[in-house]
C-alpha cells in the first residue's frame, strides 16, 4: 500500500536485440522434436509443442521446470534445431541491404577504409543527439555502398542481389540469376566485420547479422498460446501451437530426408515448405505468399498478427489496460445533487471496495463494517491481514470472531460510502473533462445519477447513456483525484478559457423567467426558492410592499451572490440596437450587478450557460475560485430549475399559433419569390442572364436562385418572428438561447425551407427531374427541394421526401466525419502526449528537446486565462476607479 | 487631486517587471491606464494587481500541455461539418475548409486542395482598381486557348490555325504579336510562324501527323502571359485596409513575388510547404497557425491560440515541416514503444533489434506499457528523494 518505503525495482529502460543461437539454446528448457501435441490418453507428449517443461496452463498441474501452479508459473522456452537455416522473413530486408552493402568475398563494407572510419565516428556522434538520424545516416552509407562494384578490399566483382519478397533473394550473374540459399546467405554474413557494421549504425553486439537467418528457432511457452477446453471437453489449440506443429512435421523429414541421402531436388522442396512456414509463424500477412490456413479454412493468427493493430499487443492490451474497481451502469438526471457528487447504485457500491487501513481511532467502525459482511450495506467485502493474506467474507462463517480479530495494521476492504473519492468518466473521452472525479452519494435505484450542469463536459444525456465508474485505491491516487480532477475544478475548460459547466437548457429559461422584469414572488415562494438553494440568512427588504410584501427575482440572485461581486454585460435577447443605451435598455437586456446585488438586466444564455465566455458564471470563478463556483452552481442554479417547475414553463402548439394574416402574408412572399425565379430561369433561357466571372451559365442560375429563396425565407421568417413576442414559450427558448433559435421557429411556423444535398438544390434523381411528381426540366423551386409547408402545417409527400434526403445526408455525414476526426485526433495526441512545461517555463518533449522557449509566447494557462486574455485589464481599472469614492 | 499618469510615468511603473509581463500586455497596461486618467498611485495599484493576476494565470511546470493542445483541437474536430467548400471572402473562388482542410494541415499535404495566394500591392497599385487589374492580368495565366475563337489543325500544310478572339484579347490584355512571341518559343528550327491581323498560322515543319497532334495540345496550353500555376487572379477591395488586394486561384509564390508592384512583405500562398521554402520556416510557423485559427473561427468553434501554436511549434521545430503523425512528430520519437504503440508497429520493432536499439521509457505511453506505477508528467514529473527512517540518518532512500 502507500507509505510504504520499500526497496523496489524498477523498470530502467527496455533493450532490443536479435536472439543469437547460443542464446535461444541456452534460454531453452528443451529442445523440441516431435509434431504431435497430446498422445492418446491425452496427456502432453514429452519433446513435443505442448511439453510439460515449457510451463503448464492447466489449474491443479505443475510446472516441471519451475515448480509453481498456473498462477506463478511464467513458462518457459524450448527451442528446435531447424534441419537447414532460413531466413528470418522480417529481417529479410536488413539481409538485403546488408548483402548489397558488403562484399560477397571477404565481407568488408564496399567502402574504403578511411570512409568506413569516418561513418563510424559520425554513427557515435549522431547516437548522442539524435539516434534516429544515426539510422537514417547508416541508411545513406548502405546505399552509397550498393553501389560499388568492386570491393576496395579484396578487388572481388560484386553482383546485384535481387530481393524477391518475403524471403528470397538471387544473385544476378553474368551466367544468369543464381538462387541464395540460406546456407550462403548466412555464410556472408557471418563475414561482415563488427567494426563494418557500426558504420552502418548497426549494433553488432545485440544483433549480429548472422542471426538474421535462423538456425535454431525458439519456441515460445504454454503459456503464450494456451490450449482452449470447450464445455463439451473438446480441446482446441492455439494457433501457434498448430503452426509449430506443422513446423516441426516438415523439420523432421527435412532431416530424415537428409540423413537418408535424399536427391538434392526433394531436399530443396522441403526446405523452402520448411522457410514457408517458419516464415508464415512469424508473420502470416506477408505479401507474396498465400497466408497459412487452419482446417477451417480461416486464416492463422500467427505473432505479428498478435501485436498489430487496434485490438493487438501494443495498442490492445500495453497502451490500453482493462481494471478492477470500476462499474458502469446507464446514466440518469438528479438536479439534486451537487455537481461534484455522483449518485451510486447500492447494488455497485455493495461490490466496489475502498481499502481502509484500521487504525486505533477508525477500529470499531472497521469492526462493524465487518460484521454487516459483504450482504448488508453499509458493510466490507475482504480483510487484508498485515502479512498479507486476504480474507474473503463471502466465505467466513463466524464473522463477529474475525471482527473482534481486527486490529490496527489491518486493511478492511469496506463498501463505498457517501464521500468517498471516485473517477467518473464518459466516452468518447475526447477531452480530460471527460473524466473527472466526483463524491459518492449511494442512492437506490440502478442508474449512476449525475447533475445536470456536468452534463457539456461529459457530452452526456440521458437517452440511454452509460458511464464508467473508478475506484482509486490509494491515498495518493485519491488525493490527486480530489485536489486536481473533482468537478469543480474543472469549471474552466483548458480549451477556451471559459466555463465548460454551467446551465443549459432550462436553466436558462429559468434563469430568464426568475429575473426577467415583472416576475414577483411572495414571501411562501421566495422562501421557498431560496431553501432550495441552501439559504440560511434572513429575507431582504420586500421590493413591493403593497399590495402585500413581493419580492422579485433579480432580489432572489442578489442574495446568493458574494456581496463584492461587480459584473457587467449584455444579455443574450439584446436586440443589437444602434447605440447602446446599456443600464437603461428598454428590454432589460443589459446585466448589471453592483455589490452583489442583480440591478437590472434578465439572466439567460450569456450570464449563466456553459461554452459562453465572458459571463456572469466565468467572472464569479474567476474571481472567487472554485469552491464559490461550486456554491453558486449548486445553490443559485437549483433556483433556477424550481423557479420554472413553480412557473409550470411548457411549449405547446398554441406557441406556434400566428393570426392568418400573417400566413398570408408569407405566401404572398413566397408566391413573389417564385415569381422572381421563374423570371431568372426565362432570363437565362433567353440568354440574359450574365453570367458571374469563372462560372457557368447553369452555376450563376443556381446560386442566383437559391439566394432569392432564401432571401424569401428570411422575409417569411421576419413577418413570422413580427408577432411571436416574448410571450411564445418557444421565442422565450430561442431568445434567451436556452434551445433553437428564431430560424428553427420560423421553420415550425412559416415555411421550411430549402433541402439541399452537397450545399445543392436538390438535383439527383430521375432524368431530368428529381422525383416522378414533377415536370421533364422543371427547375423551379419546388421540384429542386424547396419546402414550402411548415413543420405546424406539415410537408406536402415531395417535401417530406426532400426533407429526409436532406436528413440522410446528415446522418452519413456525421458518421463519416467522427471516423476522421477520431484518427486526426489520435495522431494529434500521439505527437504531442510528451511534450510538458519544465521548470524553466519552456515546452519540452520528454528528451528534454525544446518545442517552445515560453508557453504560448506568454506562459499562461489558458484555463487560467480570461478568455485567452491573461488579465482583464479594463476590469482592474474599473476595480481601482470603484475604491476611488472610498 | 493627484496628478494624472502620463505614458513616460505608467513605463517607468512597468520598468521593474519588464522581465516579468509580456510586451503585449505591458502596452495594453500603459494605454488603458492613461485613458483612464488615472492618478500616479491609482496606476501603480493597477499596475500591481496586474503583475500579481498575470503570475496567478502561469501554467504550473509539469502541466501536459501537449495532451491538453490536441484534446482542444480533437474535441471540436468532431463537431464539424464536412462540408468542403466555402467562399474566400470572393464569390468566384471556393476553398477548402473544415475538417479535410484541418486534416491537410496537420497532415503537411505538399499539395493543397485549394491553393490560394492572396497578393497585397504596394503603392500606386493597392489605390487603383485599374492599376491592381493590371497586376492580375500579370499573374493570370492566359494560355492560347484563352485568347482565341478557334484552333484548327491543317493536315495538309502541317499548320496549327488559331483564329484569336478581339474581345479575349482585350480582357486579357494581350496583343496578337505576344501570341506570335509565345510561338516562337517553341517553333523550334523547322517550324514559322506569321500573323495576318487577328489570325496566326502555325507551319510546324513537322512530317508526322502524331506528332502534330501533339505539337497542336501543346500550343493549346502554351503560356502568352502570367505565371505558371494561377488560374485565376481577381481584384478585391479591402474594406479594412482601404486598399486593392488580389486573390488567386492556384499559387506560385516564387513567380508571384517578382512582379511589379506586388507587396513582397505582405502577400502569402495558403501552401505551408511553399511557404517554409519561400519565406521561411517561420513564415510557415506563422502560416500553419493562422490557417488551423481560420479554419476552427470559421466553424465556430472556439479554441485557445495558445494550443493551435504548440502544434505549429511541433511541426515546425526541426527546421523543417513534418507532419503530424507517422512520417513526421509521432514517427521520429526516439522511443521505440511510443512508436510501435501508433502505427506499424511490427517494423518499428523489428527495426530496433537490428539496431539494438534501447528505450529509456521517457515518455508516457512507454511507461504505460511496462506498467509503471507513474507517466513522467504533471505529478509523476515530481523526483522526491526522501528518507526511509526518520532520524535514523542512514543512506537507505526510496525515489518516488
Amino acid at each position: 500500500m502507500a507509505f510504504q518505503f520499500e526497496e523496489t525495482k524498477t523498470i530502467g529502460g527496455v533493450k532490443f536485440g536479435v536472439l543469437s543461437p547460443d542464446l535461444i539454446r541456452a534460454l531453452s528448457v528443451t529442445q523440441i522434436v516431435i509434431p504431435e501435441t497430446y498422445d492418446e490418453e491425452g496427456m502432453p507428449i514429452r519433446g513435443g509443442p505442448m511439453d510439460r517443461r515449457l510451463g503448464t496452463v492447466e489449474p491443479g498441474v505443475r510446472c516441471e521446470t519451475c515448480g509453481n501452479y498456473v498462477s506463478l508459473c511464467p513458462g518457459h522456452f524450448g527451442h528446435v534445431e531447424l534441419a537447414r537455416p532460413v531466413v528470418h522473413p522480417l529481417f529479410a530486408k536488413h539481409i538485403h541491404m546488408l548483402l548489397r552493402a558488403t562484399c560477397r568475398v571477404c565481407g568488408r563494407l564496399l567502402l574504403p577504409e578511411e570512409e568506413i572510419e569516418k561513418a563510424r565516428r559520425m554513427a557515435k556522434r549522431l547516437e548522442a543527439r539524435w539516434p534516429l538520424l544515426k539510422y537514417k545516416y547508416g541508411e545513406s552509407v548502405a546505399k552509397k555502398a550498393a553501389k560499388v562494384t568492386v570491393c576496395p578490399h579484396c578487388q572481388a566483382q560484386q553482383y546485384k542481389i535481387r530481393f524477391e519478397k518475403p524471403y528470397t533473394f538471387y544473385e544476378e550473374r553474368e551466367g544468369g540469376a543464381v538462387t541464395l540459399r540460406p546456407t550462403e546467405i548466412r555464410d556472408r554474413l557471418e563475414r561482415i566485420p563488427d567494426k563494418d557494421l557500426e558504420a552502418l549504425g548497426l549494433d553488432p553486439q545485440s544483433a549480429r547479422p548472422e542471426w538474421m537467418v535462423l538456425t535454431v528457432l525458439p519456441v515460445p511457452p504454454i503459456t503464450v498460446r494456451p490450449t482452449i477446453t470447450l464445455e463439451t471437453g473438446m480441446r482446441s489449440e492455439d494457433d501457434i501451437t498448430h503452426k509449430l506443429v506443422d513446423l516441426l512435421r516438415i523439420n523432421q523429414r527435412l532431416k530424415e530426408s537428409i540423413e537418408e541421402g535424399a536427391p538434392q531436388l526433394v531436399i530443396d522442396d522441403l526446405w523452402s515448405l520448411l522457410q514457408y512456414h517458419v516464415a508464415t509463424l512469424f508473420d502470416n500477412e506477408l505479401p507474396g505468399i498465400p497466408p497459412a490456413r487452419h482446417r477451417s479454412g480461416r486464416p492463422l493468427r500467427t505473432i505479428a498478427q498478435r501485436l498489430r493493430g487496434k485490438e493487438g499487443r501494443f495498442r490492445g492490451s500495453l497502451a490500453g489496460k482493462r481494471v478492477d474497481f470500476s462499474a458502469r451502469t446507464v446514466v440518469s438526471p438528479d438536479p439534486r445533487l451537487s455537481i461534484n457528487e455522483v449518485g451510486v447504485p447500492i447494488e455497485v457500491a455493495k461490490v466496489l471496495v475502498v481499502p481502509e487501513k484500521v487504525t486505533p481511532w477508525n477500529l470499531e467502525e472497521m469492526r462493524e463494517l465487518v460484521r454487516r459482511g459483504p450482504l448488508e450495506y453499509p458493510g466490507a467485502n475482504y480483510i487484508v491481514r498485515p502479512d498479507g493474506a486476504r480474507i474473503d467474507l463471502r466465505f467466513v462463517k463466524d464473522r463477529d470472531a474475525i471482527a473482534e480479530a481486527l486490529k490496527p495494521g489491518y486493511i478492511v476492504e469496506r463498501h463505498l460510502r457517501d464521500g468517498d473519492i471516485v473517477l467518473f468518466n464518459r466516452q468518447p473521452s475526447l477531452h480530460r473533462m471527460s473524466i473527472m472525479a466526483h463524491r459518492v452519494k449511494v442512492l437506490p435505484y440502478r442508474t449512476f445519477r449525475l447533475n445536470l450542469l456536468v452534463c457539456p463536459p461529459y457530452n452526456a444525456d440521458f437517452d440511454g447513456d452509460e458511464m464508467n465508474l473508478h475506484v482509486p485505491q490509494s491515498e495518493e491516487a485519491r488525493a490527486e483525484a480530489a485536489t486536481l480532477m473533482l468537478v469543480q475544478e474543472q469549471i474552466l475548460s483548458p480549451r477556451y478559457g471559459a466555463p465548460i459547466i454551467g446551465g443549459l437548457h432550462d436553466y436558462v429559461t429559468g434563469a430568464y423567467l426568475l429575473t426577467k422584469k415583472g416576475t414577483l414572488l411572495d414571501r411562501k415562494r421566495f422562501a421557498q426558492l431560496v431553501m432550495e438553494a441552501g439559504y440560511e440568512g434572513g429575507l431582504p427588504e420586500p421590493a413591493v410592499l403593497k399590495p402585500g410584501p413581493y419580492w422579485t427575482g433579480k432580489q432572489l440572485v442578489g442574495l446568493l451572490l458574494r456581496k463584492d461581486f461587480n459584473f457587467e454585460g449584455k444579455a443574450s435577447i439584446c436586440r443589437k440596437c444602434g447605440t447602446c443605451v446599456k443600464e437603461l435598455c428598454p428590454y432589460d437586456a443589459y446585466v448589471v450587478v453592483r455589490n452583489g446585488e442583480l440591478m437590472v438586466g434578465a439572466l439567460d444564455k450569456n450570464t449563466v450557460a456553459s461554452q459562453v465566455p465572458r459571463t456572469l458564471l466565468h467572472e464569479y470563478v474567476r474571481r472567487y475560485g472554485s469552491d464559490a463556483g461550486r456554491e453558486l452552481l449548486d445553490g443559485l442554479y437549483k433556483v433556477f430549475i424550481a423557479y420554472l417547475d413553480l412557473y409550470g414553463f411548457t411549449m405547446g402548439l398554441d406557441s406556434l399559433d400566428v393570426p392568418p394574416t400573417v400566413e398570408r402574408e408569407v405566401a404572398a412572399i413566397m408566391s413573389a419569390a417564385e415569381k422572381e425565379v421563374e423570371e431568372l430561369v426565362k432570363k437565362a433561357e433567353r440568354g440574359e442572364l450574365e453570367p458571374l466571372p469563372g462560372r457557368t451559365l447553369e452555376d450563376t442560375l443556381e446560386q442566383r436562385i437559391l439566394e432569392v429563396l432564401s432571401r424569401a425565407r428570411d422575409r417569411a421568417g421576419e413577418a413570422a418572428g413580427r408577432i411571436l413576442g416574448m410571450l411564445k414559450e418557444a421565442v422565450i427558448m430561442a431568445r434567451t438561447g436556452a434551445r433553437a433559435n428564431m430560424l428553427n421557429i420560423t421553420q415550425m411556423v412559416a415555411v421550411l425551407g430549402q433541402q439541399s444535398l452537397r450545399g445543392e438544390r436538390i438535383k439527383r434523381g430521375f432524368t431530368g427531374r428529381v422525383l416522378p411528381h414533377f415536370k421533364w426540366g422543371d427547375i423551379g423551386p419546388r421540384a429542386r427541394g424547396f419546402v414550402y409547408s411548415c413543420f405546424k402545417k406539415g410537408l406536402k409527400p415531395t417535401e417530406f421526401f426532400f426533407h429526409a434526403m436532406a436528413g440522410r445526408e446528415g446522418l452519413v455525414d456525421t458518421a463519416v466525419r467522427t471516423a476522421q476526426s477520431g484518427y486526426m485526433y489520435r495522431r494529434l495526441a500521439n505527437a504531442l502526449q510528451d511534450f510538458h512545461v519544465a521548470y524553466d517555463g519552456s515546452v519540452r518533449t520528454s528528451e528534454g528537446f525544446i518545442v517552445q522557449f515560453r508557453y504560448g509566447e506568454d506562459g499562461v494557462d489558458p484555463a487560467k486565462s480570461d478568455h485567452g486574455e491573461p488579465v482583464n485589464v479594463d476590469e482592474v481599472i474599473k476595480e481601482v476607479i470603484a475604491e476611488r469614492g472610498g | 487631486m493627484a496628478e494624472k499618469v502620463t505614458v513616460e510615468v505608467a513605463r517607468a511603473l512597468l520598468e521593474p517587471y519588464a522581465h516579468v509581463l509580456p510586451e503585449r500586455l505591458a502596452e495594453e497596461v500603459v494605454r488603458k491606464v492613461v485613458e483612464a486618467g488615472l492618478t500616479v498611485d491609482e496606476a501603480r495599484k493597477v499596475v500591481d494587481r496586474v503583475v500579481l493576476e498575470y503570475m496567478r494565470s502561469l501554467v504550473e511546470p509539469g502541466e501536459a500541455v501537449g495532451m491538453v493542445a490536441a484534446q482542444s483541437i480533437g474535441e471540436p474536430s468532431t463537431q464539424m461539418t464536412l462540408r468542403t467548400f466555402h467562399f474566400a471572402g470572393v464569390r468566384e473562388l471556393n476553398v477548402t475548409l473544415g475538417l479535410p482542410r484541418l486534416i491537410e494541415i496537420v497532415d503537411a499535404r505538399k499539395t493543397v486542395a485549394t491553393p490560394i495566394m492572396e497578393v497585397y500591392l504596394e503603392g500606386e497599385y493597392a489605390r487603383s482598381r485599374e492599376k491592381a487589374l493590371e497586376v492580375a492580368r500579370e499573374l493570370e495565366l492566359t494560355t492560347i486557348e484563352n485568347v482565341s475563337r478557334a484552333i484548327t489543325i491543317d493536315y495538309v500544310d502541317y499548320a496549327i490555325i488559331i483564329e484569336l478572339d478581339p474581345e479575349m484579347l482585350e480582357n486579357r490584355g494581350v496583343k496578337p504579336e505576344d501570341v506570335v512571341k509565345a510561338l516562337n518559343r517553341i517553333k523550334g528550327k523547322k517550324g514559322s510562324v506569321e500573323l495576318d491581323g487577328l489570325t496566326v498560322v502555325f507551319r510546324t515543319g513537322l512530317d508526322d501527323a502524331v506528332k502534330l497532334r501533339r505539337m497542336y495540345d501543346r500550343v493549346r496550353a502554351l503560356r502568352v502571359r502570367g505565371v505558371k500555376g494561377i488560374k485565376r487572379a481577381i481584384v478585391r477591395y479591402d474594406e479594412k485596409l482601404g486598399e486593392y488586394k488580389i486573390i488567386t486561384e492556384g499559387s506560385n509564390l516564387v513567380a508571384a513575388l517578382s512582379i511589379e508592384g506586388v507587396d513582397h512583405r505582405r502577400t502569402i500562398s495558403n501552401n505551408i510547404y511553399e511557404v517554409a521554402e519561400v519565406l521561411g520556416i517561420e513564415a510557415a510557423r506563422a502560416l500553419i497557425i493562422r490557417e488551423m485559427k481560420r479554419v476552427l473561427d470559421e466553424q465556430g468553434l472556439d479554441v485557445d491560440i495558445r494550443h493551435i501554436m504548440l502544434v505549429a511549434d511541433a511541426m515546425t521545430m526541426t527546421g523543417r515541416i513534418r507532419q503530424v503523425g507517422r512520417h513526421g512528430v509521432a514517427g521520429e520519437k526516439p522511443s521505440v514503444l511510443a512508436r510501435a504503440a501508433f502505427e506499424v508497429t511490427v517494423k518499428h520493432l523489428v527495426d530496433a533489434a537490428v539496431r539494438g536499439e534501447v528505450d529509456e521509457l521517457k515518455g508516457v505511453v512507454e511507461n504505460v506499457i511496462v506498467g509503471s506505477r507513474v507517466v513522467p508528467l504533471g505529478t509523476g514529473m515530481v523526483k522526491l528523494m526522501m528518507l526511509t527512517e526518520v532520524g535514523s540518518g542512514s543512506a537507505s532512500q526510496t525515489q518516488k
